[in-house]
């Protein structure tokens, strides 16, 4: 028997019960469309994390004081003992490293910033020229810090956009004075608005040189420093470089931890792939359900097409043609399922993309791949045993309508 | 050429063992015409399934054309039905869903015939057997006579050495019957050998050799010539 003649008997007896047909496809396409649209939000939600990871700046060591410190209070702090601080004299000496690219020290604070009568709590940012690139802000107006000697203070600012806002409106704010704390400071640049990322909102900071922070916090040492790296594959080394560095000038004591962002960024892969692939293999459940039911649907085939089996083989077609013939209509059913389910998986995740478009919603090709490869295979699995019933019955009992 | 040797059939029903055929003896020349007769269960309708390779005998030896058949495999008596043997039922048995044509197309689908060869050959028996403009109707809008046409046109369009007859009248009224007789019999001049099993005594009667069947047992058989 031709594979064309296969196929088109399949169609025609599965045109035969079109409700049948349709209702079983329905069950098959829903299984696959699940699988579409649940590991595409899945992979939308890693993506989305990805991308918030990648705003932060790329290629990024960071540099924190205190062993244990992970998150802004260690036990150290609880207990009284200040872990010996970072200084600009140890930021500098990163940039030492052939695998640092360039670095920005961090200092934060709080202070109060007015112009006239308007006055707000501001979180201040003491910082190098190089932040802009390090951290990819960007500026709206105006020019960033001033390069130069990092130790050396001066009385500039750069506005995130929304201080600009409340305290300017729409005025010219480049060149003009605003009091942070007990200090004045010259308006230099404005940031241009960039919403919150990872739960830090830049519009609404003030960014001044390291040296003056100091000043203004009466501090020396360091919020962190931001180290980046000449290349994807220096990390490694930058990130080793600086322990090193940091280990000597801190009198052999390992004092402060240096995390990649790599490592958060590949933790966080590792957990939303598979929080995905779970959720994929749930909907994978689904396509189980849709085999056993082509099972149950195949068996009622062959019973209800008993006499036309047992004519078949009269007619000369030998068991292994009839299993063929149902392993035919099997895969033409979950098949054509499958495929209807893809459309609808992909209109789905359409229709949730255009709903929320900052989440980057798209089916992973391996979970369409897998979707339609186990409905077609769990159609064709679960067909065997009808297939091999049909081919097994007795013609004589067949033709009789036993 | 048919020839049973010593040929058993025996089912089991329940715990007892039923003979449906005995010890039977049988030789058919190709281009006979004969009719097999017996009240039911003498195992008339056994015997044709043997012949036609749907059943396999218990014990004895079924010779086709010299070879050996009871020995084959499943795959192997397929292609002996599809290549030699022809069957004609009492309940017609036409695929439903499909189109009288398309019936009469089925068991050359089935051999792998390509497209346009089968469709010559679908045109010419529709021809011969008057159903040119009934080719595209179902078999729920024909007549019983019609439909038994279409069912005589599927069983010889492999062109079979044997043609097997399963009460081909019993669906159909006097007049329609004697049609599908005259039919088959028409067939005989190609050199065909037709065996119909009946019950009718006047139809067993026009045949050229005539078998009573009884209790599995052959008990007369006949030749008119």
């Amino acid at each position: 028997m031709r594979f064309a003649d296969t196929l088109q008997f399949a169609s025609g007896s599965l045109r035969g019960s079109p409700t049948r047909t349709l209702l079983m496809m329905l069950a098959m396409s829903i299984g696959v469309a699940a699988v579409v649209v649940l590991t595409a939000l899945g992979e939308g939600a890693r993506r989305y994390v990805v991308d918030q990871f990648a705003s932060l700046g790329t290629n990024l060591v960071i540099v924190l004081p205190g062993r244990t410190e992970t998150a802004g209070i260690g036990p150290g702090m609880l207990l009284g003992q200040i872990p010996r601080e970072i200084t600009l004299d140890d930021a500098s000496a990163i940039l030492d490293s052939p695998a640092v690219k360039r670095i920005a020290p961090l200092t934060v604070g709080s202070a109060s910033l007015s112009r006239g009568a308007l006055n707000r709590e501001v979180v201040v940012l003491g910082s190098t020229s190089d932040l802009l690139e390090v951290r990819h802000m960007s500026l709206g107006l105006g020019r960033f810090l001033p390069p130069g000697d990092i130790r050396e203070s001066a009385s500039v600012c750069v506005l995130g956009s929304q201080m600009k806002r409340e305290l300017f409106g729409n005025e010219q704010a480049i060149g003009q004075w605003v009091r942070l704390g007990e200090r004045r400071f010259r308006v230099i640049g404005v940031l241009s608005p960039q919403g919150e990322s990872m739960g830090f909102n830049t519009d609404e900071i003030v960014i001044v040189p390291v040296a003056s922070a100091h000043q203004l916090f009466n501090t020396s040492g360091l919020f962190r420093v931001l180290v980046e790296a000449r290349s994807r594959d220096s990390i490694e080394q930058a990130k080793r470089d600086a322990e090193q560095i940091m280990f000597q000038r801190h009198g052999g004591e390992k004092d402060v931890t240096v995390i990649t962002q790599d490592a958060v960024l590949a933790t966080f892969d590792r957990i939303l792939t598979a929080l995905t692939m779970a959720v994929g293999g749930i909907a994978a459940i689904s396509l189980a359900v849709a085999g056993v039911l082509i099972m149950n649907v195949m068996l009622i085939a062959v019973a209800q097409r008993v006499k036309e089996i047992g004519l078949l083989k009269a007619l000369g077609a030998p068991g292994k043609q009839i299993r063929g013939l149902f392993f035919a209509e099997a895969a033409l059913l979950s098949g054509i399922g499958s495929l209807a389910g893809l459309a609808l998986g992909y209109a789905g995740s359409t229709a949730i993309a255009l709903m929320y478009p900052s989440l980057p919603v798209s089916p992973p090709w391996w979970a369409v791949l897998a979707a339609f490869g186990t409905a077609l295979g769990t159609g064709i699995l679960f067909s065997v045993w009808p297939a091999r019933r049909a081919a097994k019955l007795d013609p004589v009992a067949a033709l009789a309508g036993r | 050429m048919i020839e049973l040797q010593k040929v058993c059939r025996t089912f089991t029903v329940g715990d007892q063992q039923v003979a449906a055929l005995r010890d039977v003896d049988l030789r058919v020349d190709t281009g006979e015409y004969i009719s097999i007769m017996g009240p039911s269960g003498s195992g008339k309708s056994t015997m044709l399934n043997m012949l036609g390779l749907l059943d396999r005998p218990s014990s004895g030896t079924y010779l086709l054309d010299g070879g050996d058949v009871t020995a084959l495999n499943d795959e192997q008596q397929a292609r002996v039905r599809r290549e030699k043997i022809g069957f004609v039922f009492q309940s017609f048995h036409l695929v439903p869903r499909l189109t009288a044509a398309q019936n009469v197309e089925l068991p050359m689908i089935l051999a792998g015939i390509p497209s346009e060869e089968r469709k010559s050959r679908v045109q010419v028996l529709m021809q011969n057997y008057g159903l040119s403009d009934r080719a595209d109707h179902k078999p729920d809008q024909l007549s019983g006579g019609q439909r038994q046409r279409v069912a005589i046109a599927r069983a010889t369009v492999m062109n079979p050495t044997v043609l097997l007859a399963d009460e081909p009248t019993g669906n159909l009224d006097r007049n329609t019957g004697w049609e599908v007789l005259k039919l088959l019999e028409g067939l005989l001049e190609k050199g065909i050998s037709l065996v119909v099993v009946t019950h009718d005594a006047e139809i067993g009667a026009r045949a050229h050799r005539q078998i009573h069947m009884l209790d599995g047992r052959i008990l007369s058989d006949e030749s008119a010539r």
